[in-house]
This record gives structure tokens, sequence and C-alpha cells, in this order.
């Protein structure tokens, strides 16, 4: 891919702590490589505000290579920047062209309140975790991994939804401010293992309680979702959620 | 939400089914209304289908208070919103607009609940001199003749393009809908799910269109 460099207009939110009253500020940054992820683009602009003696763009960063889910920024309009099944972190700039404006804004959700500028408050997905997302047993000696057996596909579908790095992205883009494709792919990964079983039914109405709790809106199967997510889990796992939670409930456990 | 509108999705088979009827009046052999006015007539006298009429209401009562609750829930949990929505790119505008296009089917219903339910009901079948509107059957039993109400009704040209409106509304509100309710009952098997997503979008397109062609039939004099 040929190399080159950009001029670009920024339109950021700046909120200086969770009860200010934020507001978009505009930048400019030159000599951007199509090489640089998006936040080094966004170290560069940091680098020349520090120079100035101005206050830095505050964003969540961690591992900057997809796996830690910090990154949260709604980059033109859609959470995590244009790149399908890509965290920030790993969106180049080759995105972008020459002269584009980009508009910046942090996660909006009230259950995920703005720390700072583009950092939200993410701990309701913590404590959703807290609520049932383990398996309880005794560490004693370590067991033979091949001593449960577990069908290929079942292992599948449990790996593909243990992938959720928690990002949050899901519900940045849900016009409900839902949880359920993070919820739906914590419990289904669980549920769908031999471990996982014996708790399945305190699991998933301990967690879906824990949601509701936390003041994350009811889902209605827009798919806005699925559409963001950069570890692309998909919507079976809540309609798997939606069926173990319905069975729980019969069950009455 | 689910089961509410299942149930009235298998409310609308039984309706289409019945309404069809009236395409038995076109042409030479026109019955003149007659199968469906005998459908109407059967339907309205069992004692079971006044039941469910009771269920019916119940459940469209309930679906309309769930969803504006859901819809005012959700509306709570953001308050500051995006400067650049997300729009279209990743969900269909009719899947984020259930609201919108439950309370235009609300308001059709209640125009239509007062163009047949309430005069079969309780006011009685009348023309627009005030007669009433009957037919013999062949037994000599007189019944409501619901089929020349709807002849008249579907003069106006007004009440013809509304409840088109209201049959484009249901049918976008079923093409989310009826998915959407089998997901929330827990259908996670691809192959179950590929076959409920097609009969899906097929009865979300042609019920509502065949609804749609019955006041245009009338209109345009195709049956009579
Ligand atoms: C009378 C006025 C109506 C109103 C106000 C209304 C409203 C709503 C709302 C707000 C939802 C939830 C939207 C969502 O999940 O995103 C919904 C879902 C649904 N509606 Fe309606 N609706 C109406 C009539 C109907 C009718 C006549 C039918 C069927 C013939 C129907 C079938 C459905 C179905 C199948 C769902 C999906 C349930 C689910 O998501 O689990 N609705 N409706
Ligand atoms: S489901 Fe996807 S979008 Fe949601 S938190 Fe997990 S990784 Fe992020
Ligand atoms: S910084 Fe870890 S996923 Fe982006």
């Amino acid at each position: 891919m040929e190399h080159y460099t950009m001029n670009l207009k920024l339109k950021i939110w700046r909120q200086a702590n969770r009860d200010a009253k934020g507001a978009f500020r505009n930048y400019e940054v030159s000599g951007i490589s199509s090489e640089m992820s998006f936040l080094e683009m966004i170290d560069v602009l940091n680098e020349k505000l520090i120079e100035n003696g101005d206050d830095p763009v505050a964003f969540d960063h961690d591992c900057r290579e997809g796996i830690c889910g910090m990154c949260s920024m709604y980059i033109n309009g859609r959470p995590h920047g244009p790149w399908e099944g890509t965290t920030t972190c790993q969106l180049h700039m080759r995105a972008f062209h020459d002269g584009d404006t980009i508009v910046i804004e942090p996660w909006r959700a009230n259950s995920f309140p703005v720390i700072k500028d583009l950092v939200v408050d993410r701990s309701a997905f913590d404590r959703i975790i807290q609520a049932g997302g383990y398996i309880s047993v005794n560490t004693g000696n370590a067991v033979d991994g091949n001593a449960i057996p577990i069908p290929k596909d079942k292992a599948d579908a449990s790996f593909a939804a243990a992938a959720c790095i928690g990002c949050g992205a899901c519900v940045a883009a849900c016009k409900n401010s839902s949880a359920m494709l993070f919820l739906s792919a914590k419990v289904t990964h669980l549920a769908l293992l031999p471990q996982g079983i014996p708790e399945h039914d305190s699991r998933v109405k301990d967690m879906v309680e824990r949601m509701d709790k936390e003041g994350f809106g009811a889902c209605s199967n827009t798919t806005a979702c699925e559409s963001v997510c950069p570890k692309e889990i998909k919507m079976t796992n809540i309609a798997y959620l939606n069926k173990e939670y319905l069975l729980a409930t019969l069950n009455n456990k | 939400m689910a089961l509410t509108g299942i149930f009235l999705i298998l409310f609308l088979v039984v309706h289409v089914g019945l309404n069809a009827c009236i395409w038995n009046a076109t042409g030479e052999n026109s019955d003149h209304g007659l199968m469906f006015n005998t459908a109407a007539n059967f339907m309205g006298s069992m004692v079971v289908i006044r039941i469910l009429e009771i269920g019916l209401f119940v459940f469209i009562f309930l679906h309309v208070i769930q969803g504006i609750m859901l819809v005012m829930y959700n509306k709570q949990k953001r308050n500051i919103g995006y400067s650049v929505p997300y729009g279209n790119r990743g969900s269909k505008w009719y899947s984020r607009s259930m609201g919108l296009l439950g309370t235009l089917i609300l308001l059709f219903l209640i125009l239509h609940w007062i163009n047949f339910w309430v005069p079969s009901r309780f006011t009685g079948v009348n023309g627009v001199d005030g007669q009433p509107l009957e037919m013999e059957l062949a037994d000599g039993e007189k019944i409501h003749n619901l089929f020349a109400l709807m002849q008249i009704t579907f003069q106006n040209l007004w009440v013809v393009i509304i409840y088109v409106l209201g049959c484009i509304s249901l049918a976008y509100h079923l093409l989310h809908g009826f998915n959407s309710a089998f997901r929330t009952l827990g259908v996670h098997n691809p192959k179950y799910m590929k076959l409920i997503q097609s009969i899906g979008y097929g009865f979300s397109i042609i019920v509502p269109f065949v609804f749609a062609m019955m006041p245009i039939s009338f209109y345009l004099g195709w049956v009579s």
C-alpha cells in the first residue's frame, strides 16, 4: 500500500471531569503518516498540546494490540472508527485522507459516565462479571486437559464468545444503550462448556439482574451492536442468553 | 413483547384468510360478498371466537403498554447523545422505529375499529341512508352485509390511503418484529433461525400486501 502523509482537522470532545460540562474543541494535525495507528495520531496531537502548555486529550489505552478493550472512542459516528472487526488501536490512519475532518466522541451511555475527555468509567461491566461470570472450582492439582470431553462445535462457539474484550462498543452503538451483546458473550462462553453447566441457572439470573441494576437499556434486537463489535461477537449469543434466562426462570433457581 | 406479538401475528393469519373471501366477488360469477359475509357471520356467532376477541383486545392493550414502557425505559439510558449518529450503518431504520411504527398501526386500528368493528358489534351495519345493510342467506336468515359496508367505506379515497399507509407500517413493524420475537424466545440454532427469517420476510411482505389490496380492490371496483 502506498505511503502518504496527511493534514487533518479534529473535532474532539473535551470534558474536565465527570461533573463538568463538556464541549467539542477543534484541532489540526499535520504530517500524519498513513502507517500510524489512530492512537499514535492522537499522541502526535497531545505532544503538540503539551509543548504549547495545553491539557492533552485524555483517552484510555493499554495493550495497543486489540486485546485489552480499553481504547474506547466513537469516531465519525461509529465506535472504534470505520473498519469492521477492529479496535481503535488497530485502526490505521490509511483509513483517512488528507483534509478529512474526524469527529471523536466518548462512549455515550448513562452507565458509562465520562471521567475525562474520551475516558469513560466502564466498571459497570466489571460488576456484571463479578455477579456470575466465573465458575467456582476448588483449585487442587492441575487436571488433565483432556479429562472432560467437549464437542468441537461447542468448544468453537464458546471460544468465539470468549473473545469479547469488554470494550463496550456494543453499548455505545446501541440506541437503547443495552449491554446484551457483552452479557451474552460472557454467559454463553461458560454455559456451553461442561464446567460452566452446574452454575448456569444462577449465573444468568444474577448477571442479568446486575446488568439491569447498572442502568443499561433493554435489548430490542436492532443488531447495531453486532456490526461494531471488534471481536465480531454474534447476535446468536443473545438468542442463547435469552434461552438460558427463560429456562432459568422456568426452573426458578 | 414477543409473546403478545406472536399472538397478534396468529390473529393476522386468520384475519387475512377470512377477508380474502371478498375476492370471491369478482367478475361475472361474483357472489356479491356472500362467501365473505357468511364467513364473517360464522366467526361473529361462535362463542370461542367471542372469547378470543376479548383476548385479542387484552393482548393488543398489553403489547401497546409494554411497547410504550420499553421505549420510554430505553430513552432514559443516554442523556447526552452523539453529534454524529451511527444511523443506518449497523441496523435498519425500522428496527429502531418500532415505537413509531406501532403508534401508526394503533392510529390506523382506531379508524379501522370505527369503520367496521363498532358498527358490527354495537351501532348496527347501516347504509348511507341509515337503512340496515343485510344479506339474505338461502335458508332465509338475514345477516350483516359487511361486504356492502366495505364497499361504501372504501369509496372514500382518503380512507383507502390511510389503510394502505397502515398496511405499510405493519409490514415494516413485522419485518423487525417477526424475527425479533423468536430471538427473544431464545431460538439460536442457525438452521431454525434461517428458516424463521425466511418465513418472517415472506409473511411481513405478503400479509400486509394482501390486506392493502382489499381497500384498493373496492375503490377500483374490482370486487362488487
Ligand atoms: C397497536 C399498536 C402497536 C404498537 C404500539 C406496537 C409497538 C411495539 C413495540 C414498541 C415493540 C418493541 C420494539 C422492539 O422490540 O424494538 C413491538 C414489538 C413487536 N410487535 Fe408491535 N406494536 C403494535 C402492533 C403490533 C401488531 C398489530 C403486531 C402484529 C401483528 C405487532 C407485532 C410485534 C412483534 C412480533 C414484536 C417483536 C417482539 C420482540 O421484539 O420480542 N405489533 N411492538
Ligand atoms: S461484545 Fe464486542 S463490542 Fe461488546 S464489549 Fe465485547 S468485544 Fe466489545
Ligand atoms: S488499547 Fe488494548 S484493545 Fe486497543
